[in-house]
């Protein structure tokens, strides 16, 4: 947390503006460097990939805004991502509609689910939230399975154009895609920390009956970190149909994607938003190499003994543990 | 929908008999959980692999499951004690359980879950005993001996553990420090020691829940998954610290699984549970037994 961010003043707000737009440009550079390395390694392997690692460095940071800042742990990220998955898949079998224009649809709708499941369940204290999670992303498998506009537990196929201009190939698009949801969730994610409503949420986590002593509207902001991080984790979801081209309930609800959303920001730390991004794309990384050197049975148990082996040593995740060396030092 | 006596009594006797088994897994979860303030989200996975130790034990040694797992309960407890020790010392001696403990048993479940997986391949595994296959018919009832089993140990299990807690000296200090562990440590008790022996007690019957999953239907490693939400609809249902209600709450979720899938159709089972959880914490958190 930094004080003077919170302290605004005139110039500073400039200043602050200024940065803000700094940061903009150096992703944007980022991340046409990263379509720019992919385009010469040509291969549909390496664009696969940097769709799989964008992705969870997406869903691990809007996880973040909720399990994180207010340390309300969301099971039921499968249940989002799939709501956006299946948003896309009715808008294709429907309106067929381009893909940009489903990403908000799916965000809202996905958002929308946040806020009924928010008041349904945050009244809950933390664990017996996760597990009312948790039962809230079954509940919508069972009804996706017995849906059988959207295939039903068979599954069913969405097809793409080989090309699309300007863009050359549809990975490539997906890809590009991908990056700006995922710098997109990340900035969010950087403005919610920075704001009073990241320190209200740090101040839940810490205490929430002396946070609301203090005078944090509680709910109001837990609704509103759930909403936010609920429309994120579907629009996050929507492209993916197009990305595997058969979606079935067992994808678009996905153990992996759901465990690792979790993982990967208590890896690399929860408090900032630069935890989530280095877990993902550490976490992410490795397991790419695993599936293709070793196996992919293997991805989960590299996932769960990390976090074992992180929680206990580095509690509060690589950049905690980072601080702390740093700290330690004269 | 076809809607008839004879249906409809067999259902409810199916799932009264599944509640049972239900009963014998949320016996581990209200300990941990409900008593403890344990999240262990891990259980289920423990369940999972006391089904493959029985597997295990029938297929190499040709010994009874539940007779297998019955004595595995003696290291399971060993175990439970020792993951107890080390989530006490790396957690909640810091005062860190709330976050880092679920993700630790979260990581916890992949690891025995993928292990189990990488031992046993991921196809169904199913074991053989005198009581498989043959049923009771009464009338135009019938019981199946698989389920009867499972239901009559898992009762076994539940008014045991009941009768432990409220009757030896051990049993009465858990409840103690369930109510209140700083009070135990006034009168001279010491929590860690009384919750090590609990949560060891936990995983217990956890195992010994996986030799009547087993004798209920194959299993394979990650159905576990399955009976996470569905056992912790049983523990809120029943009103977290309470046994009586654990049992109360697990034939409710039987029979009204049980007739779902008659009625309804198998597709439609897993949302009762999860349905009968958000409808129990929306409206009465504290369950039907609830203070």
């Amino acid at each position: 947390m930094r004080p003077a961010s919170a302290l605004l003043s005139g110039p500073r707000a400039h200043h602050k503006a200024l940065r803000a737009l700094a940061t903009l440009a150096i992703c944007a550079a980022g991340g046409a460097a990263v379509v720019f390395a992919l385009g010469l390694a040509g291969t549909d392997y390496a664009f696969l990939a940097a769709y799989t690692v964008l992705q969870f460095v997406a869903l691990a940071s809007a996880w973040n805004i909720l399990g994180g800042y207010a340390g309300y742990v969301n099971f039921g990220v499968a249940g989002f991502f799939a709501v956006g998955v299946y948003t896309s898949v009715v808008v294709y079998k429907t309106l067929q509609w381009p893909l940009i224009f489903t990403i908000p649809l799916a965000a809202v709708f996905a958002g929308l689910l946040g806020l009924g499941m928010g008041y349904l369940t945050l009244r809950l204290r933390g664990v017996f939230f996760s597990i009312a999670t948790l039962a809230f992303s079954i509940v919508l498998n069972t009804l996706i399975v017995n849906w059988a506009f959207v295939g039903g537990s068979r599954g069913v196929y969405v097809m793409h154009p080989a090309s699309i201009e300007p863009f050359g190939s549809y990975a490539r698009y997906l890809v590009i895609i991908m990056l700006i949801l995922a710098i997109g969730c990340v900035l969010i994610a950087r403005a919610i920390e920075r704001s009073w409503i990241g320190n209200g949420l740090a101040a839940l986590k810490d205490d929430e009956i002396a946070a609301e002593c203090a005078g944090v509207p509680s709910l109001r902001i837990k609704l509103f970190a759930t909403t936010l991080s609920g429309a994120l984790l579907g629009a996050i979801g929507a492209p993916f149909p197009y990305f595997i081209t058969y979606v079935d309930p067992a994808s678009a609800f996905s153990l992996t994607i759901a465990v690792n959303t979790i993982a990967m920001p208590l890896i690399g730390g929860t408090a900032t938003w630069l935890g989530p991004v280095i877990g993902a794309l550490l976490l992410g990384t490795l397991q790419q190499v695993a599936t293709v050197t070793i196996s992919s049975a293997l991805n989960l148990l590299i996932v769960g003994i990390l976090l074992v082996v992180f929680i206990t040593v580095a509690p509060n995740g690589i950049v905690g543990f980072v601080k702390g060396l740093r700290e330690k030092r004269p | 929908m076809i809607f008839s006596l004879d249906l409809f009594c067999n259902a409810v006797v199916a799932g009264i008999l599944l509640g049972g088994f239900y009963c014998a897994v949320a016996v581990g979860i209200t300990i941990a959980f409900g008593m403890l303030d344990i999240v262990n989200i891990a259980h289920p996975a423990f369940v999972m692999a006391g089904g493959f130790i029985a597997y295990f034990c029938n297929t190499k040694f040709g010994v009874d499951p539940v007779l297998a797992c019955a004595i595995a309960t003696v290291p399971a407890y060993i175990v439970g004690r020792l993951v107890y020790r080390f989530y006490y010392h790396a957690f909640e001696k810091r005062g860190e359980e709330s976050l880092q403990g679920l993700a630790f048993f979260f990581g916890l479940l992949f690891i025995i879950e993928v292990g189990l997986l990488l031992t046993f391949g991921v196809d169904y595994r199913f074991v053989e005993a005198a009581y498989i296959g043959p049923t009771i018919d009464v009338g135009f009832i019938s019981i199946p001996w698989r389920l009867l089993v499972p239901l009559l140990v898992g009762l076994a299990v539940t008014g045991g553990i009941i009768a432990f807690l409220s009757r030896t000296f051990i049993g009465k200090a858990i409840l103690a420090v369930s109510q209140d562990p700083l009070a135990l440590r006034l009168v001279g008790g010491n929590p860690v020691k009384v919750k090590e022996i609990a949560f060891g007690l936990s995983i217990a019957t956890a195992i010994l829940s996986g030799a009547l999953l087993i004798v209920i239907q194959p299993i394979e490693p990650s159905m576990g998954r399955d009976f996470i939400g569905r056992v912790f609809a049983i523990a809120v249902l029943g009103g977290m610290t309470s046994l009586p209600g654990t049992i109360m709450a697990s034939m409710i979720l039987g029979v009204a699984e049980s007739l779902t899938t008659t009625f309804f159709g198998p597709s439609w089972s897993p949302a009762v549970a999860f349905g009968l959880l958000l409808v129990t914490l929306a409206a009465k958190p504290a369950g039907i037994m609830g203070r």
